[in-house]
């Protein structure tokens, strides 16, 4: 069969002040297949997708649809061709149904007709097995069906042009089978699919084809039955690199925290964490797996001091002895000289100051020293020096504000703060969320450097790959209670993946 | 090809530096001369002359000096009061209520003990009484949004109606000066004055140790850092182990207070008495001076001379042009610098690009 072109970019270029985020790109979509575009964080997958769907202009090149060259000047003008994006964030309205969501914006003559949108939604679900209630509220739904309604609204506009940003991102391995199977419907339909990822896993499984973006340039396409994960990682990444993550076996392993029926119930009377307890020891890295918000920040915070707990004990021990962290402040703990280190979810919105440089940011942890009432502001600077170098953040000066480095190097300012403080206790959450596989091992190398001095490190994760590689043991949460605690080295996916869905994991 | 690329398309800059930035600052003030020429002309003026009798009336002699820094001084002490609570993204637009307090409490004082008191000690129990009552009306909006989040915005500002209030009741009844039916307070004794120098109130030098302080404080001590990373983000403040409530009530004491002094300086050494318009709008016409000096308090000397100046110039325009020119034109001239001022920081991030295909297709 003659394959027939969806859509076909010549020589795209988008240019953010400095920063080229495409370079040159060219690429070419069938209809009736699934592309992956594979590319490292920064290489300019998510800009090349928003020029397509009409939210960025590009500085050159061309765009055709199908043989006829167009010009997306906004969102719309990417609808009427028929072009549909599902954002890694969701763009839904929360106290609307599914189906008042799915019309939203559409500008259809006469009044809305509740029973037809029904009966089209429940026609777009069962042509591509989607499982949907039109009438449901969003905020009542979870992360996969949200998505579900983001996917059967560009359907709805007619789009037969699909992008999907990181669609996996969010997903427990089940739910991402289910759409992996909903994909390759629309795709047997004759609809052309670009799919957004860094998942090597996902675009073996899934695509025909895979296209590779490095620092903004094409680097080339290959059809995925041609190509390993070794490949693949080579081209992106642009040299040969070790996939292997190491774990050093735990060396004379001592109890460092342990957490009893540690129970969180936040300001609208609900039940964060439930009767959660586990210990950690030194020289471990403890993995905590589980679907994003069902308690893992909650946990986090409760230790660091940042979260009422109602119930339940948090013990730090120490060879001199043992201390209660519960109802202790954030600043109580770091005054009591508890060496606890935090790397959180949010790195600009909570363990960095955005608009200051680095040496304003590494203050965040000393600014209480220096004499009357000054602050002192030299050995923050020194520090900054120290974790640039060690590190090898690359960013013009330490004077540069911290929101205008990239990804990687925000997250090096921030775990070579919390690790220049020589914790004993070392707490991460999606420490290499949005970074390109050479920081993560970087990242990793520090996490282990750390266990093997003797640091309890416990990494809040939602890759199951990494977390089966890198971690000791692994504490898999499910809606706020301890579903199980697993040994890193034996535990499979799929045990992993049940026990995040069902208390237990057993079926 | 039926479709248009768009006419003028948007991009962020890349960092153009202080410098540069700064000089496009300065451009669009002169841009908003030239605008306002153009209404100068209109009115049948010649604007050069406008403006060069503008400066001789604010600058051109050393009473005209006087008289502006007199203008000048509420004006520059209302946004050092502003810059803190700015800093911290805390809306306080209550200033003019707070130098309203602070001057009831020095009155207070002023009135009771000018004829018992020596100026040495009453003086300074009056500041201190001015600090004090401004500070604590300044943390009133604070305490209720450290703990039970209410909007400063809006606290702030009725606040300022309340204060102005209570000093119309003091001047209608209490503190009525004899004959009564006046609805105005007495003028202050010597004992209560601030004394003058160079022609102009020693208030102005409280003000200046103000701008040294304000500066210093936000730059190098532990509690301008607090202020800064609560500013930037709460929940950063938090994770530090900041007490954010704690910063927010005492950052509002200190904007308050610096309010409380301005207030002080107001009645003791420039109208000698106490009025419902203490204030004068310069609690208002601080957010402007504070928000153009980018919060620098270096920045809001220049900044509230150049409105001082202009308010000057003006009312000696209004008499040379025989009310032809009215006095507000300043404060018109004042709203297109605002105006000019603020479209410059659109031009100092982003670039324009204009269409440049049509032009490549017909090559």
């Amino acid at each position: 069969m003659e394959k027939e072109t969806a859509i076909r970019l010549e020589g795209i270029t988008k240019r953010f002040g400095d920063v080229v985020a495409n370079r040159s790109v060219s690429l070419e979509v069938y209809r009736g297949e699934i592309l992956s575009l594979l590319g490292e964080n920064g290489s300019g997958k998510t800009t090349l997708m928003n020029m397509i769907s009409g939210i960025y202009f590009p500085d050159q090149g061309h765009i055709f649809v199908g043989e006829k060259e167009v010009l997306i000047r906004s969102p719309k003008d990417a609808i009427d061709l028929g072009i549909g994006m599902i954002h890694q964030h969701f763009k839904l309205v929360d106290v609307l149904t599914a189906a008042e969501n799915i019309v939203l914006g559409l500008r259809e003559k006469g009044k809305f007709d509740k029973k037809a949108v029904a009966a089209r939604v429940q026609a777009i679900s069962e042509k591509y097995g989607f499982s949907i209630d039109p009438q449901k509220k969003v905020y009542d739904m979870s992360v996969s069906e949200k998505q579900t309604v983001e996917i059967i609204k560009v359907l709805y506009r007619g789009a037969d042009i699909l992008i999907l940003d990181e669609p996996t991102a969010v997903l427990t391995p089940q739910e991402t089978e289910k759409l992996f199977a909903v994909l390759r419907a629309m795709r047997d339909d004759g609809k052309a699919i670009i799919i957004i990822t860094h998942k090597l896993q996902e675009v073996l499984e899934l695509s025909d084809r895979v296209s590779v973006l490095r620092k903004g340039e094409y680097i080339g396409t290959v059809s995925t039955a041609e190509a390993t994960a070794q490949s693949l990682t080579d081209m992106m990444v642009g040299q040969a690199t070790v996939l292997n993550i190491e774990r050093p076996e735990p060396v004379n392993p001592q109890k460092r925290l342990s957490v009893a029926g540690l129970t969180v119930v936040d300001g609208n009377g609900v039940r964060k964490l439930s009767n959660v307890s586990f210990d950690v020891y030194g020289g471990e890295i403890l993995g905590i797996a589980g679907i994003s918000g069902c308690g893992q920040k909650e946990l986090l915070e409760s230790i660091a001091g940042l979260q009422n707990v109602q119930t339940g004990s948090i013990i730090y021990h120490t060879d001199e002895g043992s201390e209660e962290l519960v109802g202790k402040s954030a600043m109580a703990i770091r005054e009591k000289g508890i060496r606890l280190s935090f790397v959180p979810e949010d790195r600009l919105g909570m363990g960095l100051v955005a608009n200051m440089d680095m040496a304003g940011n590494m203050m965040l942890r000393s600014f209480k020293r220096g004499r009357f009432g000054l602050s002192d502001r030299k050995s923050p600077e020194v520090l900054a020096e120290q974790v640039k170098d060690d590190l090898e953040v690359v960013t013009p000066s330490i004077q540069t504000p911290v929101r205008r480095m990239s990804g990687g190097n925000v997250q090096k300012v921030l775990v070579g703060r919390e690790i220049a403080a020589e914790p004993k206790i070392l707490m991460t959450a999606y420490a290499v969320r949005g970074l390109d596989i050479n920081t993560s091992y970087t990242i990793y190398h520090l996490l282990n450097q750390q266990k093997e001095k003797g640091v309890a490190v416990i990494y809040v994760g939602e890759d199951l790959d990494v977390l089966l590689e890198l971690c000791d043991r692994i504490l898999v949460l499910c809606g706020g209670q301890v579903s199980g605690i697993l040994n890193g080295r034996s535990a499979t996916r799929e045990q992993v993946g049940l026990m995040m869905t069902k208390v237990g994991g057993a079926s | 090809m039926n479709r248009k690329e768009p006419l003028i398309r948007l991009a962020k800059r890349d960092d153009l530096g202080t410098m540069n930035a700064w000089i496009i600052r300065i451009v669009s003030i002169f841009a908003a001369l030239i605008l306002f020429a153009g209404l100068i002309v209109s009115v049948g003026y010649n604007p050069v002359s406008v403006y060069v009798a503008m400066i001789g009336g604010a600058l051109g002699s050393p009473l005209n000096i006087q008289q502006t820094i007199k203008i000048m001084i509420p004006l520059l002490g209302a946004s050092l009061a502003i810059a803190p609570a700015f800093k911290m993204k805390f809306w306080n637009i209550g200033v003019e209520g707070q130098i309203t307090v602070g001057g009831i409490c020095a009155t207070y004082f002023a009135l009771t003990f000018q004829n018992s008191w020596p100026s040495g000690v009453l003086l300074p129990v009056m500041c201190l009484a001015a600090a004090i009552g401004g500070g604590l009306w300044g943390m009133l909006p604070a305490v209720f949004r450290a703990k039970w989040g209410t909007n400063e915005t809006l606290f702030t500002l009725m606040l300022n109606y309340i204060a102005i209030g209570v000093v119309k009741y003091l001047q209608g009844g209490p503190w009525e000066k004899v004959p009564k039916g006046t609805q105005m307070i007495e003028r202050f004794a010597q004992t209560a004055r601030m004394p003058n120098v160079w022609g102009v109130t020693a208030g102005g030098f409280i003000v200046l140790a103000l701008v040294i302080f304000m500066y210093c404080y936000l730059r190098f001590t532990k509690q301008g850092y607090q202020i800064a990373v609560v500013g930037e983000s709460e929940a950063t403040a938090r994770y530090a182990g900041i007490n954010v409530g704690r910063v927010i009530v005492r950052t509002m004491f200190v904007s308050g207070a610096i309010a409380g002094l301005v207030g002080f300086i107001v009645v003791s050494g420039i109208n000698y008495t106490l009025s419902d318009s203490v204030a004068g709008g310069v609690g208002f016409t601080g957010i402007t001076v504070a928000w153009l000096a980018q919060l620098n308090p270096i920045g809001m000397v220049f900044i509230s001379m150049l409105l001082a100046v202009l308010t000057k110039g003006a009312s000696t325009i209004n008499t040379l042009t025989h009310n032809a020119l009215p006095e507000s034109m300043s404060d018109m001239l004042t709203g297109l610098i605002l105006f000019c001022m603020l479209a410059s920081e659109f031009f100092i991030r982003y670039r324009m690009i204009f269409r440049t295909r049509q032009k490549e297709a017909a090559k």
